[in-house]
């Protein structure tokens, strides 16, 4: 009951300073947007192809606006010291990943559930056929982001090159989230249901979640505290 | 005596590797791929010696966090160096064979992407590393690090089962293993010898690693002088 307070004004404490100031979610979705656009030119925007490699353009769209708010994440907690402030009050290491990777999430998913629409807009394309299914890939992709992210938030904050280091460390150890999701997310995208082999894609989606999740509530103590 | 140890180990490694290396010569060629088979005999055992290096780097990654104790911790950074070199070796011999078989050096296939995403990985540790300056901070988060980045080594190993690729599957140590004995003895002296050599470089580079905390202790002891 306890802890659950603790991640609920964590997560709160977050979302209201991100409100206040809109730094990070302004930067992310200003960059998923230009993402987007200059994706555009890369490839004839045709129904057909884009299609085919929706998954992969909306995922790499996904990572790079998610980097910008995960980097924020714990970087909000420098200036006046913050971060001694959260550290020296008593709240587990666990609580305060959860309370941090909520909002984190909250903030992501609101930048994608932004970009979903533009994407089918400037890209041509109707989206919305296999509506849920999509969005429990989007929700499960992008709680194994924010659980790694978060977690590299806190452990590269004090680390020169803070920016590059975040996204070296984190997008190799979620290449097998990514794959899973960039494969549904093309054949959602395209009208067609999960079936078949695809189904072990989904299985790898839950089995990344809960292992990084796992590790992640046990190792935030170490990362914070030493 | 850690000297004469080490010594010793990479001698009777190479004599091993000589002497095996006549044995895999002699063999006739295999009768779909010809010459360029042998190719498994360093391909494997670097790929096992590179897995093995992996788990210790995992269990001295735990038992640093546990203890505290530097000397996992240097541990950790000499056996996935050196593990990354026989990851580097694994790598390169596969892409040799599959010029040959495939006709391609490389294949997005399940198999050779985690291992190649296992390789960056890991020099993605090395590279935390050198981002860090303080000891005790540097080997905690590389420690956190590397138990992360173990997750990856599960789905290499198992990719070949899980997906459909197009990576050869096993033919040692398995029911449908297709290898005469010979060749499955040939294949383990050429593991022996490989996990001798691993193990006598991880000693070198711990023993370095060791060196260099020294004088880094002394230099800041100096120092505060």
């Amino acid at each position: 009951m306890r802890f659950l307070q603790q991640v609920t004004v964590i997560t709160t404490k977050d979302l209201r300073a991100e409100m206040r100031t809109k730094e990070a979610i302004n930067a992310s979705f200003a960059f998923a947007i230009v993402i987007l656009l200059i994706l555009s030119f890369a490839f004839d925007p045709t129904e057909e192809t884009t299609r085919e490699i929706s998954g992969g353009l909306l995922w790499i769209v996904f990572t790079f606006a998610g980097t910008l708010v995960l980097n924020r994440s714990f970087a909000r907690e420098l200036p006046n010291d913050c971060l001694d402030g959260l550290l020296a009050a008593p709240v587990p290491g666990s609580a305060l990943f959860l309370g941090k990777a909520l909002a984190n999430y909250v903030l992501i998913l609101a930048v994608e559930l932004v970009a979903l629409p533009v994407f089918g807009i400037f890209y041509n394309v109707r989206w919305t056929r296999q509506f849920w299914p999509l969005m429990l890939v989007v929700g499960l992709g992008t709680w194994g982001l924010t659980a790694i992210g978060t977690v590299f938030s806190a452990l590269t904050v004090n680390i020169r090159l803070r920016e590059v280091m975040l996204p070296m460390l984190v997008y190799p150890l979620m290449i097998p989230m990514l794959l899973g999701a960039m494969r549904l997310t093309a054949l959602l995208v395209a009208g067609q249901p999960i079936a078949g082999d695809d189904t072990v894609w989904l299985r790898l989606l839950f089995g990344f979640d809960i292992i990084f999740t796992a590790l992640a509530l046990v190792l935030m103590e170490t990362v914070l505290r030493g | 005596m850690r000297q004469k140890v080490i010594i010793g180990m990479l001698a009777l490694a190479a004599i091993i590797f000589v002497r095996n290396l006549y044995a895999i010569s002699v063999l006739p060629d295999e009768v779909n791929q010809g010459q360029i088979f042998r190719i498994i005999f360093f391909h494997v055992p670097a790929a096992a010696a590179a897995m093995t290096g992996s788990a210790v780097a995992l269990i001295a990654s735990v038992l640093f966090l546990a203890k505290k104790d530097f000397f996992y911790d240097s541990l950790a950074v000499a056996v996935t160096e050196v593990g990354l070199a026989f990851l580097a070796v694994n790598l390169v011999t596969g892409s040799i064979w599959a010029r040959v078989i495939w006709g391609v050096w490389w294949a997005w296939d399940p198999r050779l992407t985690s291992a190649l995403i296992c390789w960056i990985l890991y020099a993605g540790y090395l590279i935390l590393r050198q981002a860090l300056e303080e000891p005790t901070q540097r080997a905690t988060f590389a420690a956190v690090y590397s138990i992360f980045a173990f997750t990856d080594v599960p789905i290499v190993y198992f990719s070949i089962r899980w997906w459909r690729t197009i990576h050869p599957q096993p033919v040692f140590f398995s029911k449908n293993g297709s290898f005469p004995p010979d060749w499955g003895r040939a294949l383990g002296v050429n593991m022996l010898a490989m996990f001798l050599f691993y193990a006598a470089l991880t000693m070198i580079r711990l023993r370095q690693e060791q060196t260099q905390r020294e004088i880094d202790y002394l230099r800041r002891t100096a120092h505060a002088i």
